[in-house]
């Protein structure tokens, strides 16, 4: 990890742990001011238990121009992203994506390219429905190692993040707390539950908790869809299309809907805030993640609009070329917060409990 | 100026923003001019964090009962009798209608922080301290069409017989008069204009650090006191603490304060002891602290511990000075060091028996046959390595202010004036004579805030 992160990162820890104002704010103050002197693995878990609600960063009397110059919010995201960085496997795509919007979007648009020449080369009209025009067996061939690859990445990422905060063994019990806090996005109310400082300096609002949540439930509806669909597929031999009232289509339709919805709103909502309160670099990135993750969920719904139409393979190889690029850049993009989060949110319930 | 403003409230902190919302409230159209720049705005109040606050039963954040005789006793006990009863009584009883007000107005509290604990009966903490309970009043302010200028310095205050005619203040390089029906002065005491603060001092007070804002040089008050206002309080009296001595000439505050006297031994720069470390708790000694290094030469002290003490007081922002031996350390903090460790040798000799010390109760542990004794928590300092801070005197407020009635209304020798008020830090002096109660200041300023934002939207009205 890049050592001048860290280094500055210990500095305003410091600072925090002698002043303590903000205790009331999130869990990274509490796991703080634990601590007297700031290792680098503690940082980093200091780090991963943020959510830049920036909540700190207006309520500090220290902030630039005053000499201390705080900037809480900013110096853990930027050591944030690098501990990502530098966890992800393998470490050549580990810096190509985060702060690199252009690349996601050149993904992306392979994506689509790779699909669609496969759709015109295999598209055999042998199936039903979509397997017209690709078949089953082609899509598993693609999709299933595009699936197992960003799990088995996000693993080996995570062991080497548990290692270095000092990670125990797991017990149910925390993961249940870590859970808890995280379905309820407890956080990002803020300590008296009236939410972030994002989208207009210091007023409190639940703007983005509540757009967060919108794309987390509905990117975890989409997924139990497919899921579903997957089970529905082999176990009970019921191949797609799935008609509006089977649980495939009851998931996916309002999944698919509150992130189309959800990742417009964050993006407008990101646009009004203040990007020296985040990773600057990482700016671009996170924008055309979002944009990535709200064009698969759109293309899904178009995809149902207008399945039985002369445009369905189109919009199929558009859809699943997002869809691809998006499991593909999951553990090198801000996707990978959510996994490390939990992992803090774990880490910090076991801290919690072994502190006197 | 062509714009007609109600109230000109001066000042842009706790006192002159609860001023503002209440008179706003009132149906007043109030102007707010605050010298500072946004970023630095609210003066000393966006370094505290809490508010001492009368209640019977459990009120927000508080725990227990508060009554105001326990109240009254506390504050009795330090300023030695030197209090105003009747102001004090009023403004602990306000105290607890202020809770609630302060919420209402958009004030977040929080359970006492960690290391605190022991005022979670009487001190109602800010969930991210002064700085967003001003940012708070700030947005509330503007929802009740409060106006502010920032960067607006008042420089004159033009008193005619019983009246306050008009208003100068600087603005964008600019000289700007107004004629506002009433005036609220809340612009804090003097303590950053070093050069007053050395007259009344003397010159010591070039070396004292200016623990809030630099904003508060009493320009206001000055121009007052010229005109005859009437004041109050001991020009040559302030509130000083001792803190790290690496601490910014202005604006540390709460950050630079250093816990670790008494597990310590405390020199001036000729290597010398100077006074008992192990007195009292820490809470208890550490504004005569602030005394006692600026009668040492160069309002200077050292303070040495070794590393059984190190993890025993709350961390500073500043990390100690370290060295593996006592002469090493000396030649770090520029002191003698033969003298060094002969200070630390006979203190050493004099510690007796340590198995009853005790770090967070008087433990009795005392030295014996030295001068000065050191009377608790006396430990030989000898397990290398060793750690070294540098203190000096920090100014919190000064007492010096404006003499207000009970309607915090000023007055000269013929009586008030008609349409003078003031608040705060600037008054504060009108009921404490001397010492300091954590969290009254910000009562002060709440109370008597809202009282001169009341009183004069009723005359402006
Ligand atoms: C580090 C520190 C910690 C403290 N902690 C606490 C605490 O926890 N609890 C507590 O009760 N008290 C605390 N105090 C004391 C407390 O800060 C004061 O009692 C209180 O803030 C005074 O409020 P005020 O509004 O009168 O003055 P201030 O908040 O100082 O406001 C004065 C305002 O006047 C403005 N001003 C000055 N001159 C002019 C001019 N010529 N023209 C226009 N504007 C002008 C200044 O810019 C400033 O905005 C602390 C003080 C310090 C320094
Ligand atoms: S962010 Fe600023 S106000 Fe908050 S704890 Fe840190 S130093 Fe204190
Ligand atoms: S930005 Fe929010 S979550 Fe992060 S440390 Fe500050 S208050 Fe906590």
């Amino acid at each position: 990890m890049q050592t001048d992160l860290l280094q500055e990162a210990r500095r305003q820890a410091q600072i925090c742990n002698a002043c303590r104002y903000c205790e009331g704010y999130c869990s990274v103050f509490p796991a703080l001011h634990r601590e007297r002197a700031f290792g680098d693995g503690d940082l980093t878990q200091l780090a991963n238990l943020c959510h830049n609600c920036r909540g700190c960063y207006y309520a500090c009397q220290y902030t630039a121009p005053h000499e201390f110059d705080l900037n809480l919010p900013q110096a853990l995201a930027e050591l944030r992203r690098d501990s990502w960085e530098s966890y992800a496997w393998p470490q050549p795509a580990a810096r190509a994506f985060h702060t690199h919007g252009v690349r996601i979007a050149l993904l992306g648009v392979l994506g689509f390219a790779v699909l669609f020449l496969l759709i015109r080369v295999l598209g055999t009209g042998a199936g039903n429905g979509f397997y017209a025009a690709l078949s089953h067996s082609a899509m598993v061939a693609i999709f299933l190692p595009a699936f197992l690859f960003p799990l088995i990445s996000l693993a080996i990422s995570l062991r080497r993040y548990w290692a270095d905060v000092g990670g125990e063994g797991l017990r149910l019990s925390h993961v249940i707390g870590a859970f808890a806090s995280a379905a309820k996005m407890k956080d990002l109310a803020a300590g008296h539950g009236e939410g972030c400082n994002f989208e207009d300096e210091d007023r409190f609002s639940q703007a983005r908790r509540h757009i967060h949540q919108a794309i987390m439930y509905g990117f975890l509806l989409c997924f139990a869809s497919t899921a579903v669909g997957t089970i529905m597929h082999y176990v009970f031999g019921l191949p797609a299309p799935y008609p509006l009232w089977s649980l495939p289509k009851l998931l996916g339709l309002p999944g698919g809907v509150l992130l189309t919805l959800g990742t417009i709103a964050m993006i407008l909502l990101k646009r009004k805030s203040d990007r020296a309160l985040g990773d600057e670099k990482a700016w671009g990135g996170d924008m055309a993640f979002i944009a990535l993750l709200g064009f698969v969920a759109a293309s899904g719904l178009a995809l149902y609009a207008l399945g039985a139409t002369s445009v369905m393979p189109l919009i199929l190889a558009l859809h699943l070329g997002s869809v691809l690029s998006f499991f593909l850049l999951t553990p090198f993009s801000k996707m990978a917060h959510g996994f490390y989060r939990l992992a803090a949110l774990i880490r910090e319930e076991q801290k919690k409990r072994a502190a006197p | 100026m062509t714009e007609q403003y109600d109230i000109a409230v001066i000042g842009g902190g706790n006192a002159a923003l609860c001023a503002a919302m209440t008179a706003a409230e009132a149906g007043a159209r109030v102007l707010i001019l605050e010298t500072a720049p946004k970023p630095y705005r609210g003066g000393n109040s966006r370094h505290t964090r809490n508010f001492r606050c009368m209640h019977s039963g459990p009120l927000g954040p508080l725990v227990e009962d508060y009554g105001e005789e326990d109240y009254f006793a506390d504050l009795m006990k330090v300023t030695d009798g030197k209090t105003d009863e009747h102001l004090a009584r009023l403004a602990i009883r306000q105290s607890e209608q202020c809770l609630p007000w302060m919420q209402e107005h958009g004030v977040r509290f929080q359970p006492s922080l960690s290391g605190t604990l022991s005022l979670g009966r009487t001190n109602a903490f800010f969930m991210g301290g002064g700085k967003s309970l001003v940012n708070a009043y700030y947005r509330t302010a503007d929802t009740l069409g409060v106006e502010v200028k920032y960067e607006a310095a008042v420089t004159h205050l033009e008193l005619n017989g019983d009246r306050i005619e008009w208003v100068d203040f600087t603005h964008q390089g600019k000289t700007q008069r107004i004629t506002p029906t009433a005036v609220i002065v809340a612009s804090g005491g003097f303590q950053a204009d070093t050069d007053w603060l050395t007259r009344a001092w003397g010159d010591p007070a070039k070396n004292f650090l200016i623990r809030g804002t630099p904003y508060n040089r009493g320009v206001v008050l000055a121009d007052l006191l010229d005109q005859g206002v009437q004041s109050i309080g001991d020009p040559t009296q302030c509130h000083a603490v001792a803190i790290d001595g690496r601490a910014p000439k202005f604006d540390g505050g709460i950050v630079t304060r250093l816990d670790c006297v008494p597990f310590s031994i405390v020199v001036n720069k000729n290597a010398e002891r100077f006074y008992d470390e192990g007195e009292d708790v820490w809470p208890k000694r550490y504004a005569i602290w602030g005394r006692l290094v600026a009668a040492q030469p160069d309002q200077v002290g050292y303070v040495i511990i070794d590393s059984k003490s190190l993890n025993l007081f709350m961390p500073s922002v500043f990390p100690p000075l370290k060295a593996d031996t006592l002469e090493d350390l000396a030649q770090m903090m520029d002191l003698p060091g033969d003298k060094l460790a002969e200070t630390v040798a006979n203190f050493n000799a004099a510690c007796g028996d340590t198995s009853g010390f005790h770090p967070t109760e008087l433990d009795g542990v005392s030295t014996s046959g030295i001068k000065p004794p050191k009377t608790n928590w006396a430990r030989p300092i000898t397990e290398p390595p060793f750690y070294g801070y540098s203190l000096r005197t920090g100014v919190t407020f000064t007492y010096l202010g404006l003499k207000v009635d009970e309607n915090a209304q000023c007055g000269t020798d013929k009586g008030p004036i008609r349409n003078l008020w003031a608040a705060g830090e600037t008054m504060a002096g009108s009921i404490l004579g001397q010492g300091y109660l954590a969290g009254f200041g910000m009562t002060i300023g709440t109370v008597f805030g809202r009282i001169a934002g009341r009183e004069a939207a009723d005359y402006a009205n």
